[in-house]
């Protein structure tokens, strides 16, 4: 049975391979599907990206091999959004420009939840939390 | 035929010395009266404590920095780059907690930062961190010294006293943006056209909430400020004593304040936390708490007041408020505005607090804790705060 898998990524391209095709070969060969959150090629013409792909976890494993092999690297956004929990108020002001939900308010604790999987890397809570309590660290800069 | 239920501060003190005083917090308290009225709760509490945590721009430090000869009467006065007020005494001045540090860039580049400020040197001292004080005088025959420069710590300073004119609004408005910008203000970022209503109260653990007409509190009434002990030294600046009250005494926009205070050297930087607001400045959340004695079954309504008997005004921060335009779009309770969204001119508006309601519950709990071990004993209010 096949099962849906979804992940929340940033590559990281070199200037040779920022111009080749690379999602348009990761639907055509790995049948896996993309939402682009946000793109851009710099100057130094490297390419940064952050996006959602979907799939099963077999062709997800396979896509993200295939981009690997061609020196694309790879990040989950999960693992580079970090809270500090100790500094954390919990005032929820932090929801007010979290267009993705992954920091909400649990109405029953009112603690503030922070899903990392739902994270696109945006970077707007690490401007507005009162006490700085949000670290975005990825690859290149947006 | 009834009898008149009656209970001394006194009373109240006696008991807590025992470890005898049934304590509950607001929310508690809520429960109690809504389920078994004002009576039987009058007569099983004897303290209600409250709690909220939430940011205060009115506050500040008041300190003494010792002299080290020779002497000096210091003008100009900084504590790590953030300028404190010097026109007092030789080596007193006073911190403000929305002072920025003087080579913050500000608003130019739009929204600005503000990342260190007069609530950020207090959060550093009180964590024990030490501070870059600096002084310039010009000079007198009694104050030969016209310059100072020193490292210090919060041990150090003669006397480091939170003082804050105006803190504990009761209730307040709750912000949205009407126009097609996002806004940044102190009520948070306001994304355009109803994008997001911010409010700033902890509702029913609210401490002015809970005793809406200055019963119990007022000048001289001992509190929890800031992880430690201060007090009510009377109303705050600002203070509206005659506001439109509901049917349940509640005001129906910022109406009271307090002026507080206590010795900073005895706080704890978990309730006292520099904070940046972005396009907006630097402030400082607090944490304060204020115990209320149960004295008669009036006090015990008040004091059992829940989310949903709280309704707060609906303003729009885009245009109208920085025009000093007070259009309420409506009213909206803080149930309501609990429950994570609410409707405001037909549309589904996300509800986004500005003040943490899990630090201010734990402002609340850690007071009651005090008052059951014994160690929090109440004061009587010396004066009254006008109200109508």
């Amino acid at each position: 049975m096949k099962k849906e898998y979804s992940k929340i990524i940033a590559l990281h391209f070199s200037p040779e391979t920022s111009r080749l095709p690379m999602m348009y070969n990761l639907a055509k060969k790995f049948d896996l599907t993309f939402n682009i959150l946000k793109a851009r090629i710099n100057p130094k013409e490297e390419g940064h990206m952050i996006l959602e792909l979907s799939g099963t976890e077999e062709d997800y494993k396979k896509g993200l091999s295939y981009l690997q092999e061609h020196g694309v690297s790879v990040q989950e956004v999960a693992q580079s959004i970090s809270r500090d929990e100790e500094s954390c108020l919990h005032c929820g002001l932090c929801t007010s420009l979290c267009i993705a939900r992954a920091l909400c308010l649990d109405l029953k604790t009112r603690l503030v939840i922070f899903d990392s999987s739902k994270c696109t890397a945006c970077g707007q809570c690490t401007r507005i939390c009162p006490v700085n309590a949000m670290h975005v660290e990825i690859n290149g800069d947006f | 035929m009834s009898v008149v239920f009656k209970r001394t501060i006194a009373e109240i003190n006696e008991k807590i010395k025992k470890g005898k005083a049934v304590v509950l917090n607001a929310k508690e308290m809520a429960r109690l009266v809504r389920e078994k009225g004002k009576k039987i709760a009058a007569r099983e509490v004897d303290v209600v404590t409250t709690g909220t945590f939430s940011p205060m721009c009115s506050s500040g430090m008041l300190f003494n920095f010792g002299q080290h000869p020779p002497l000096i009467k210091a003008s100009k006065v900084w504590l790590n780059g953030v300028s404190a007020y010097g026109g007092l005494a030789a080596v007193d001045a006073y911190l403000g907690v929305t002072e920025p540090a003087e080579d913050d860039p500000l608003n130019k580049v739009y929204p600005g930062q503000f990342k260190y400020g007069g609530g950020h040197v207090i959060e550093d001292l009180v964590r024990g961190k030490s501070v870059r004080l600096k002084a310039l005088a010009y000079g007198t025959d009694c104050y030969p010294r016209k310059e100072l420069e020193k490292d210090i710590t919060l041990a150090e300073l003669k006397n480091a006293i939170l003082l804050n004119p105006r803190n504990c609004y009761q209730n307040y408005n709750c912000a949205v943006n009407l126009t097609n910008k996002i806004k940044y203000t102190y009520m948070g970022p306001l994304r355009p056209n109803l994008g997001n209503v911010n409010f700033a109260t902890s509702g029913e653990l609210s401490p002015l909430f809970n005793d809406p007409y200055f019963k119990t509190i007022g000048l001289g009434t001992k509190i929890f400020l800031g992880g430690g002990i201060g007090y009510v030294i009377g109303a705050g600046t600002q203070h509206n004593p005659g506001p439109v009250r509901n049917k349940r005494g509640i005001p129906m926009q910022p109406s009271g304040t307090l002026m507080v205070k206590g010795d900073l050297k005895q706080m704890q930087a978990r309730f006292l936390r520099g904070v940046s607001i972005a396009g907006y400045g630097c402030s400082m959340a607090v944490g304060v708490g204020i115990p209320i004695p149960i004295l008669n079954e009036e006090i015990a309504w008040y004091a059992g007041v829940s989310d949903e008997d709280i309704q707060m005004p609906v303003v729009d921060y885009g245009a109208d408020y920085g025009q000093g335009k007070s259009r309420i779009l409506k009213y909206v309770t803080y149930a309501e505005l609990k429950s994570g969204q609410v409707e405001i001119e037909g549309k589904k508006v996300p509800a986004v607090p500005v003040t943490s309601y899990a630090l201010s519950l734990e402002v609340a709990d850690l007071l009651k804790k005090w008052i059951e071990s014994g160690e929090f004993l109440l004061t009587e209010a010396q004066e009254k705060i006008e109200t109508n």
